[in-house]
């Protein structure tokens, strides 16, 4: 192999690479950290494949279900919290089995970089008894989508393909190949194993019984469940990204690495069990290894000196496993620097005036989480996709309507059509009269501007029809749907207070770009110290380009300021003024 | 040779994540085991963020665990003070004096600690660089549309 074919790639980027050289003819995602970029590096092969922005985790899956039952390559890719979305599909999809190959790339994320919980994917994967496989680094996680691919037709199973943050978001080098060119798979009608009717779900049922135990078989010798018998004395099983910790900590250990999870290699692991004086499992999150070796009658060492909770290290290893003393040394202290709205960003302007009227928010998920802290604090709940609205109507029907009039639900655009769509239906339909700000930045924010079905751009780059947000609304039933300006306060908190009094369901559509979406320099201000009156009324948003100086007048850093004009509409005394062009 | 491990760390949106990248894509040009390790998603914003460069004959886990950094490029003071624990012994520590406020400061409910270098250089080997006074003379003298390309070579130089 020529040495031009290695390159340096994202985990993400190889798992979009393992695809297109698996021949994949069709790809559906919605974005969410850490899965997003998967999409967003598969798009490099549009002359190739078919890759989609899709409203929801469920939807996606739903087109590559499709796609496989027609006969070719498929996969949906997902965060960890997106395949429960996506669940109604997959439990069912399980039993279908497949035409074309079939793969769902779920991501975790241990440590809770950009999640709302810390779930593990391989629980909900056996539940819904789909097989697992999980690379360790960028090299497998190219190789593993194409091996997905071939246990799937091979054992008419979709499958999970698990990856975690760490190996998402890690670069390392990968040899490149061609793609495969898959012929696509005749289409024959069978409606017993594509019409999920009891009848035949009960007969599917059977069958994808009989085909894990088939599959857990072949585990035993499948290449990429490997032992690597070194020092008898400690003996290792582990997967993913913990296999190089252990690589890491303890490299004369004898290490079984599991590149399937589920379902295991029993004679494999008994094998490997008996050859060794001390079995530990390595594994992030749950003990879903370690308990089903467990109920085999196998002695483990396992949870009992490992966290359930967060990422493992080498480190961490060392110390539980080597009983290392580690001469570390303390962090300094330090005032911490938690995730802020950006300089100019939208929201913050949308909540200075609900913090200014003292109004609660149902909260959904995105970049507006972060006006749960201070000095916004206006979120009150964050718990899922779409949530808000449905969580503010729950409220009005415990309490009553009078009990929300200091509330409101804000969501963002993307999230809206997500799943938001379907809570707003549901307030309208049973007399809700709760007030919805949609806070339409024109992108899904959060992930790094992602196109969805209102920004009237595919993931392709073709132009698409543009959802109107303010039609769909009222065609949901929404007789009040207002429209402001998000950086015009004075207007928004009039909207604001007038909607919220109305015994109607209300929806305000706040609409500004994302302030990371245009890339013009656009104007700064100023702050005067001499007008400036230290009275901090500019600062109450807080505004990471804001800062008072020694003497309490405050000070704008140019190299962050926006220009989004939020503290010069705050200031009463003129002392915040525009730089005219060329000054400065 | 024994694998070498960079951080570089800094606030969201400072531009480690794409420091990181150049520097992997130097190490993987010279013919070396790489792995990267970086942050992306809400951490991103404005955050504390810290991404990892670790290179060698073979390397395993993508991460630069404490005590282990040959060279921290910290992009700004508290941060730099924030992840020196992470250093080696005898590792050193490039520090862009600059300040940028986080939140609790701010909003006054923390100070933003006094004399970060000095106490920093009691430990470790500092070197401090001011990178902004450089970018204001690339940008006055270099042609308008290769200022971006001219402060990303001045990066990759810079820190080698």
């Amino acid at each position: 192999m020529a040495e031009t074919n290695k390159v340096i790639m994202l985990g993400n980027e190889a798992i979009a690479r393992g695809a297109y050289e698996a021949g994949v003819k069709v790809s559906a995602a919605y974005p969410g950290t850490p899965s997003t970029e998967i999409s967003e590096y598969l798009v490099q092969y549009k002359d190739s494949l078919y890759c989609e922005w899709s409203p929801n985790e469920k939807v996606a899956t739903e087109v590559a279900v499709g796609a496989s039952i027609a006969g070719t390559r498929a996969m949906a890719c997902m965060k960890h919290v997106g395949f429960n979305v996506a669940a109604d599909p997959a439990y069912s999809v399980s039993y279908m089995g497949v035409n074309g190959g079939l793969v769902i790339v779920v991501a975790d994320d241990p440590g809770l970089y950009s999640s709302q919980n810390e779930q593990d994917t391989r629980m909900v994967a056996r539940a819904a008894k789909l097989p697992v496989l999980e690379p360790s680094d960028s090299a497998e996680a190219k190789e593993y989508m194409k091996l997905a691919f071939e246990l799937s037709e091979k054992f008419d199973r979709p499958f999970v393909y698990r990856t975690t943050t760490r190996l998402a978001h890690s670069q390392g080098i990968v040899e490149l190949n061609d793609r495969q060119e898959i012929p696509d798979k005749e289409y024959i009608k069978n409606i017993q194993k594509t019409v999920m009717m009891p009848g035949n779900a009960k007969v599917r049922h059977a069958e994808i019984e009989k085909r894990h135990e088939e599959l857990a078989e072949e585990a035993n010798t499948l290449p990429v469940n490997r032992v690597e018998m070194n020092d008898t004395k400690i003996g290792i099983i582990t997967s993913g990204i913990p296999y190089q910790y252990v690589k890491e900590a303890l490299p004369e250990a004898s290490v079984l690495k599991l590149g399937m999870v589920n379902p295991l290699p029993k004679k494999l692991i008994g094998d490997f069990a008996s050859k060794v004086e001390r079995l530990y499992i390595v594994e992030e999150l749950d003990p879903v290894i370690e308990e089903q070796v467990r109920s085999w009658g196998i002695e483990v060492t396992g949870k009992e000196i490992f966290t359930l909770q967060g990422e493992y290290s080498s480190n961490m290893l060392r110390e539980a496993i080597l009983k290392e003393t580690l001469a570390l040394k303390a962090p300094a202290k330090a005032p911490g620097r938690p995730p802020i709205l950006c300089p100019g960003c939208p929201h913050r302007s949308v909540y200075y005036v609900l913090n200014k009227l003292k109004l609660h928010a149902a909260g959904d998920i995105g970049c507006y989480t972060l006006g749960a802290v201070a000095p916004l604090s206006v979120v009150d709940t964050t718990m899922c996709m779409g949530s808000s609205i449905s969580t503010l109507h729950g409220m009005e029907k415990a309490k009553g309507k009078e009990y929300i009039k200091d509330w409101v639900a804000v969501i963002g655009d993307s999230t809206f059509l997500h799943t938001g769509v379907n809570s707003l239906m549901n307030m309208a339909y049973n007399h809700g009269t709760g007030t919805v700000l949609i806070l339409d930045n024109s992108t899904t924010g959060m992930t790094g501007h992602q196109d969805h079905a209102a920004t009237g751009k595919t993931l392709q780059g073709d132009p698409a029809y543009a959802v109107d947000i303010p039609a769909l609304c009222k065609a949901l039933g929404v007789k009040n749907v207002a429209e402001v300006n998000a950086f015009d306060i004075a207007a928004l908190e009039k909207t604001v207070k007038e909607e919220i009094e109305k015994d109607e369901v209300s929806v305000i559509i706040t609409k500004s770009p994302c302030v990371l979406l245009s890339k013009a320099k656009k104007p700064m201000y100023t702050a005067h110290r001499d007008k400036c009156r230290k009275c901090g009324m500019c600062m109450k948003p807080g505004c990471p380009a804001m800062t008072k100086g020694a003497d309490g007048t405050v000070r704008i850093d140019d190299t962050m300021c926006t220009g989004c004009g939020l503290c010069e509409s705050l200031c009463k005394f003129s002392a915040i003024e525009r730089v005219k062009e060329g000054e400065r | 040779m024994a694998v070498k491990n960079i951080m570089i760390v800094g606030v969201g949106g400072q531009g480690t994540l794409l420091t990181s990248r150049i520097l992997g894509g130097l190490a993987t040009l010279g013919g070396y085991d790489v792995k990267l390790s970086e942050v992306h998603g809400m951490a991103q914003r404005g955050g504390s963020v810290v991404t990892f460069v670790r290179y060698g004959e073979k390397v395993a886990e993508p991460i630069v665990e404490e005590g282990q950094a040959d060279v921290i490029i910290a992009f700004e003071r508290l941060e730099a003070l924030r992840y020196a624990h992470f250093l080696k012994k005898e590792g050193a520590l490039i520090v862009n004096d600059w300040r940028i406020d986080p939140m609790p400061v701010v909003i006054g409910a923390a100070e933003y600690p006094e004399g970060i270098l000095e106490t920093l250089k009691e430990e470790h080997k500092v070197y401090v660089v001011n990178a902004t006074e450089w970018y204001e003379v690339i940008e006055k003298t270099v042609p308008q549309k290769t200022i971006e390309i001219n402060k990303k070579a001045f990066d990759v130089g810079y820190h080698l």
